[in-house]
């Protein structure tokens, strides 16, 4: 017989050094002297984020959410709770934006995720169009087809607010408005699949989660803007959300959600893929049109804006994965709800891919608004190894680095805008005290440099430029005047260069040099780098008065650079040191310094 | 399948949604939900799912449906499995490997007891319902 | 009638139809905005990032090559803010650019140091870093060196867009990226038709003519050989230009007495074997047109369209004219019948010829009929601007010096010859000459041919000659050759009669007075002057039709014969043959 309650217990390593363990029988103690501990099941699990309010205790099936529970709470929430069934209102987490939320009243609101891209990931079965159909799937699209004009359609995406979530931040509906004015004819609805910043996977989870959702929002945006034909350009790394997406295709077409006389409306409709063969450029919506056309993946200028003339000079409109997956919500559930949640710049929600040097990576989804801290470390569970924070990067290597002092920052395209970065497609990459700016900096305009289509030359060559100047400072050659040369040319990239890439390239040297230049500064004229990254810069050193002579790092060293005799103090010859670190790791009396 | 017309769509949604609320699919009340998007397949979801459909039918366990999904976003805990068995609240299990989903079968479908260490906190509401 | 845009540029309003660029408008504001990778006769391409100019008070940058205007733009083209973006980006391409102006071929005339020179660059800030690659010198018409090439992508989009050659491409990505053929393949094993249209558009010295000057000096020092030279009618309305005269004003004179002061025993005229070109192909033509052969026929003066359709319309080689191009036929028959003349073998003379193009240099060796003297016809093929260099390189004073006439037998032209240098012209020669031999009367009724004049990419008409009405059809720029061959292909595969009779193909825009061999910088608003040179030159001259040339008659008289004669048939015409795409 199942238990009538389970006591989830947070396990993190946070949460056990609160007195997570003391906690965890303290409520044995009182279970059993209330004498239910038939009724009652406590488990300890993985950590549940929340680590700066842990101990987190969880009760199911009712899923109250208490924080900061010592084990003196212990007593009151068997005895009030799980005996009485009253909630104890002291410990109960309280989430101002969650109470905020329309559409949600009613449901005790502590998290800080609020799934509409990601509604049905890890819900539905993403192979079974019946799955998508019973979660209220080709509903929207029901109704944009046999209750709504065209331009009501828009109109409602306009008023949702969505704005585009490949990076840029334009609105979708006056995207759809402009091509929608162009003349009747052929026009396209292509889908950007091209996922391509380092480290962020939103749309692939997407795509292979709930892959009749970009299909429908692809129909309807197809029947507002009067496309008959869609293309959705993926990149060929990705092959199961092709497959998942072939699969999808194939049932939509078998059910007739997609081809001839769609549903009996009369608006016919079709998708094939494109794949692209990973150049990160695609990613940019003229280069994407020249590729889907069999051409250089390379940028155009615009105007003349797809919208307007695009894919072979028809009226394109191109959406990313995640701004289509908002359309079918926007559409059930109506602009007004939509526009409700986020902030007054951005609507809705926003899905960001949680790397880095946090806890709890993975893929979460937020209302627009959400600030950092509450990112990285209620959701994220904080800082691996309880590391201090240092900085976090948004939007993939095209975005800006966040100082600490921006933790608390409301998160929207404005806001990161504001603060040197990008919200970009939404990788979130956190660096801790163990990373060293510049050389993140060098790794991000290493990627960038490598990326760059070639074709324009601020990009072109000042990205190699730029890369030269970081790695010389990483090795500590850098001088000031290398500084203004960055400066220089990181403004001539951003305002001179023609596509997005090459406009967005230089931010993780523009915004390290505004907030970090400290540690620029310690590169250049201490050598020093304080990360301990970089490895040029680093000298591994034998304290003569902790060194209790033992040899253990010098049979350790894979160079013989360490000599000295048993019981003697040792030394480290620095020309024959290979700054492995192993000495340093070996160690037992914390006798040898890395500085 | 014939294709769709508006009527024959709402009539197969409301059915579907039917059966979802009776959470009996396919005539199997235990739902064990495998997380199956790359980063789960990476992680060794693959084996974790074959694990689970071998200890089932070792067990002949008949009420069982196992199934897969999409990423749950959990991505520092893949594998990651979903366990609905009626009567007790839908857990979500984190780093399954093939002796944590034996563990599964045998202690929380079969005993009706949840396994320590493993949970996961489910990410968000369901918006939809 | 197009709507009109107002706006501002730099505080000053202006006007201008709709779809004008704002670099062009600024030109109305008589502001001139720098720019390095836009050329008139290409899209915009917008790469290098010079031309950024400031709309209103928005941060953002918008480049002024290819960005419409707008109603009530506010336009700034330079302020301190812009000027310095731009600084930044001319010291970044020329960080990565070697810094060997004096040995370079563009020195003088190259975009990117006319561009340093006026932003007054002294010291870059950025270190120089200069990839190091291979030189291709495969064909021997062009020079490709990628480590001076700026990424603008000029040469790509002429070699595709403008060509229909596709040799060139971008290859690479990122600072990888080079203008190269793909695959890896040499320029001579890639499709490239030598035409040189990408050395003419380069705009530094990355690609450039194959420079055979030192051979002609050192031809010219050979004491045992006779220096004889030939002009084609487009170098004497270009060659100028780099002396500072005016595109299209004729220097005929000066160039074959600057040609003498070389050191050239003889000065021939390419615009005399034109003529020749007229009696040879005009013959041919009379005689598929009246007794039914095979039709189309297609002329064959220009080698890098010869090339063009070896490789890509083989399906065409028996429509091809056999007679050679003038170039060819004058060096054949200054090695017989000039060198029997002299008493010279043909081994004696030292054949050169100065020409508006880099195929010609390709062409001289192209097939075993190029060597009809029993040696190779033509020995060397310099460019116009390869004389230019000459010229000045020996102190001649070009703009001061007397005009001289060409020397005889090889040397007197009429209009009809002078005419082949553009688009059009060797059409109207033909059509001349043809409605007298088939009329039999003396004159046509207008010696002008309006219809075939023109910039337009393909033009047609219907010629009444007689009771026989001949359609042609004239082409110039290779991207509009295509179009014009698919309709004759469409004919025969629907069993129709082809749709011309008559087909004249130039490959480089406005014909020969474009060529790749001609001085950098060609515009149409050049070109166009460079045509009125020549139809100058055709309407100066007395006799305008080829048969009347004196020469010619003599020619014909004292040593080929008939045209299309065997002896003729040995000398002046050749035969082609389907080639491979690629080489390799």
């Amino acid at each position: 017989m199942a238990f009538k309650n389970y006591i989830l217990v947070c396990g993190g390593t946070a949460c056990d050094s609160g007195r997570g363990v003391e906690l965890t029988e303290a409520l044995r103690r009182e279970i059993e002297a209330a004498g239910i501990a038939e009724d009652i099941q406590i488990v300890r699990t993985g950590c549940l984020g929340f680590c700066e309010k842990g101990p987190i205790v969880k009760v199911l099936p009712e899923g109250t959410f208490y924080v900061s529970v010592k084990p003196e709470d212990a007593q009151e929430i068997v005895k009030e709770h799980l005996v009485k069934g009253r909630v104890v209102d002291r410990l109960l987490y309280n989430h101002k934006q969650g109470k905020s939320l329309v559409g949600v009243e009613g449901i005790d609101f502590y998290q800080k995720q609020f799934r509409i891209v990601l509604r049905n990931c890890g819900v539905i079965d993403p192979t079974k169009i019946e799955d998508y159909i019973a979660r209220d799937g080709y509903k929207a699209l029901e109704k944009v087809l046999f209750e709504m004009k065209p331009d009501q359609v828009i109109d409602e995406v306009l008023r949702s607010g969505l704005r585009g979530r490949g990076g840029a931040g334009f609105p979708t509906g006056k995207k759809w408005q402009f091509a929608a004015a162009q003349p009747a004819g052929q026009k396209y609805m292509v889908c950007n699949a091209d996922e391509g910043d380092p480290g962020a996977y939103m749309d692939r989870s997407t795509l292979e989660g709930d892959p009749h959702s970009i299909l429908e929002a692809m129909t309807i945006a197809g029947y507002s803007i009067g496309a008959s034909k869609g293309f959705i350009y993926i990149r060929a790394e990705y092959p199961l959300a092709i497959k998942r997406l072939e699969t999808a295709i194939a049932a939509s077409h078998e059910y007739g959600l997609l081809g001839e006389n769609i549903l009996g409306s009369g608006f016919s409709f079709d998708i094939e893929l494109r794949f692209g063969a990973g150049a990160f450029v695609c990613g940019e919506e003229t280069a994407l049109l020249a590729s889907i056309e069999g051409e250089r993946g390379m940028p155009r200028p615009r105007p003349p804006f797809p919208a307007v003339k695009g894919l072979w000079g028809r009226p394109t409109v191109i959406n990313n994965v995640e701004t289509l997956a908002n359309i079918p919500v926007i559409i059930l559930k109506g602009a007004d709800w939509f526009n409700k949640i986020g902030t007054e710049d951005s609507k809705g929600t926003k899905v960001f891919a949680l790397t880095g040097k946090v806890k709890n990576t993975g893929l979460i989804e937020v209302p627009m608004g959400t600030t950092l801290r509450e990112i990285i470390f209620d959701i994220g569970g904080g800082i691996k190894d309880d590391r201090k924070f240092k900085a976090a990067q948004s939007g993939g290597p095209s975005g800006g680095m966040i100082p600490p002092q921006y933790l608390d920052v409301p998160i929207d395209y404005g806001a990161l805008a504001k603060i040197g970065s990008i919200m970009g497609s939404g990788g979130l990459i956190v660096m801790d005290e163990t990373d060293c700016i510049p050389d993140i900096a060098k790794f991000y305009l290493d990627f960038t440099v490598d990326e760059s289509c070639g074709k324009c030359a601020p990009c072109r060559i000042g990205g190699r430029k730029l890369l030269n100047y970081l790695g010389r400072i990483c090795e500590g050659r850098g001088t000031l005047e290398d500084i203004e040369n960055m400066r220089k040319i990181s403004d001539a990239m951003c305002r001179a260069s023609l596509c997005g890439l090459g406009q967005t390239a230089s931010n993780p040297v523009r915004s390290s040099l505004t907030y970090f230049m400290d540690e620029y500064l310690e590169h250049i004229n201490e050598g020093k780098c304080r990360a301990g990254k970089c490895k040029k810069l680093i000298r591994y050193k034998i304290d003569p008065e902790k060194c209790k002579g033992c040899t253990l790092c010098a049979r350790n060293c894979p160079v013989n650079a360490i000599s000295g005799s048993v019981k003697q103090p040792h030394v480290i010859d620095q020309s024959k040191c290979i700054k492995c670190g192993a000495c340093f790791d070996k160690c037992k009396f914390n006798a040898i310094s890395r500085g | 399948m014939s294709k769709l017309t508006l009527d024959s769509l709402r009539k197969l949604r409301e059915e579907k949604q039917r059966s979802l609320a009776l959470r009996d699919s396919e005539n199997k009340d235990v739902q064990v939900v495998v997380g199956m998007g790359t980063c789960g397949i990476a992680a060794g979801a693959k084996d974790t799912f074959g694990a689970i459909v071998d200890i089932i039918a070792e067990k002949g366990l008949t009420n069982v449906l196992v199934r897969q999904t999409g990423c749950m976003g959990l991505c520092h805990s893949e594998p990651t499995v979903e366990v609905v068995v009626p009567g007790m609240p839908a857990i979500i299990y984190g780093k399954v490997d093939v002796d944590v989903a034996r563990r599964i079968v045998d202690e929380h479908i079969i005993g009706h007891k949840l396994l320590d260490n493993h949970i996961c906190d489910r990410p968000a509401v369901d918006i939809i319902h | 009638m197009a709507t009109m845009v107002q706006l501002e540029i730099n505080g000053v309003p202006v006007e201008v139809p709709a779809g004008t660029t704002i670099l062009n408008a600024a030109r109305l504001a008589h502001i001139k905005i720098p720019t390095l990778c836009y050329h008139p006769d290409l899209k915009a391409g917008a790469s290098c990032g010079l031309c950024i100019v400031r709309n209103g008070n928005s941060p953002k940058l918008l480049r002024a090559c290819c960005t419409e205007v707008a109603p009530g733009m506010k336009i700034t083209t330079h302020d301190a803010d812009i000027v310095s973006v731009r600084r930044t980006v001319l010291e970044l391409i020329l960080a990565n650019h070697p810094n060997d102006c004096l040995q370079c071929p563009r020195s003088g005339n190259c975009e990117l140091q006319t561009l340093a020179a006026d932003f007054g660059l002294r010291d870059n800030p950025f270190p120089r870093e200069v990839a190091q690659l291979p030189v291709d010198r495969s064909t021997p018409s062009i020079v490709l060196n990628p480590s001076k090439c700026i990424k603008c992508g000029r040469c790509a989009d002429v070699c595709q867009h403008m060509q229909n050659v596709w040799a060139l491409e971008f290859i690479g990505r990122g600072e990888k990226t080079l203008m190269m053929p793909a695959a890896g393949v040499s320029l001579n094993e890639s499709p490239c038709i030598k035409c040189g249209q990408c050395s003419a558009h380069c705009p530094v010295g990355a690609i450039y003519e194959n420079d055979e000057t030192a051979k002609v000096w050192e031809g010219l020092r050979e004491t045992s050989k006779v220096p004889v030279v030939q002009i084609a009618p487009a170098v004497r309305v270009a060659l100028g230009e780099a002396f500072g005269m005016q595109p299209g004003e004729l220097s005929t004179g000066k160039i074959y007495a600057a040609l003498r002061r070389l050191g050239f025993k003889k000065v021939f005229d390419t615009n005399f074997s034109a003529d020749v070109t007229i009696m040879e192909e005009g013959t041919e033509f009379i005689k598929r047109f009246t007794s039914g052969g095979k039709l189309p026929l297609i002329t064959s003066c220009c080698p890098a369209w010869t090339d063009w359709m070896e490789k890509y319309a083989p399906d065409f080689t028996e429509n091809f004219s056999s007679a050679k191009s003038p170039q060819q036929m004058l060096s054949a028959l200054a090695k017989s019948y000039f060198a029997e003349k002299e008493n010279l073998r043909p081994e004696d003379i030292f054949m050169v010829s100065v020409m508006p193009c880099t195929a010609k240099k390709f062409e001289i060796s192209r097939c075993e009929e190029m060597s009809a003297t029993g040696c190779q016809d033509t020995d060397v093929v310099i460019t116009t601007r390869e004389l230019a260099r000459m010229i000045k390189s020996s102190g001649i004073d070009f703009i001061s010096l007397p005009e001289e006439c060409a020397d005889e037998l090889l040397g007197h032209y009429t209009g009809a010859g002078t005419i082949f240098g553009v688009t059009g012209g060797v059409m109207e020669a033909a059509l001349r000459t043809a409605y007298c031999l088939i009329t039999g009367e003396k004159t046509p009724p207008s010696i002008v041919f309006e219809c075939v004049r023109g910039m337009d990419g393909v033009k047609e008409a219907e010629i009444v000659i007689g009771d026989k009405t001949v359609r042609i059809a004239v082409a110039h720029q290779m991207s509009n050759v295509e179009k014009v061959l698919d309709s004759v292909r469409q004919d025969i595969a629907e069993g129709r009669k082809p749709r011309y009779d008559f087909i004249e193909v130039m490959a480089c825009r406005g014909g020969c007075i474009g060529g790749g061999g001609q001085p950098c910088g060609a515009t149409d608003e050049i070109r166009a002057k460079r045509t009125a040179g020549l139809y100058r030159d055709d309407e100066r001259c007395v006799l305008r039709m080829s048969h009347q040339n004196p020469e010619i008659q003599a020619l014909y008289k004292n040593y080929l014969g008939e045209p299309g004669g065997e002896k003729a048939e040995k000398l002046l015409h050749t035969h082609y043959h389907r080639r491979p795409v690629y080489a390799k």
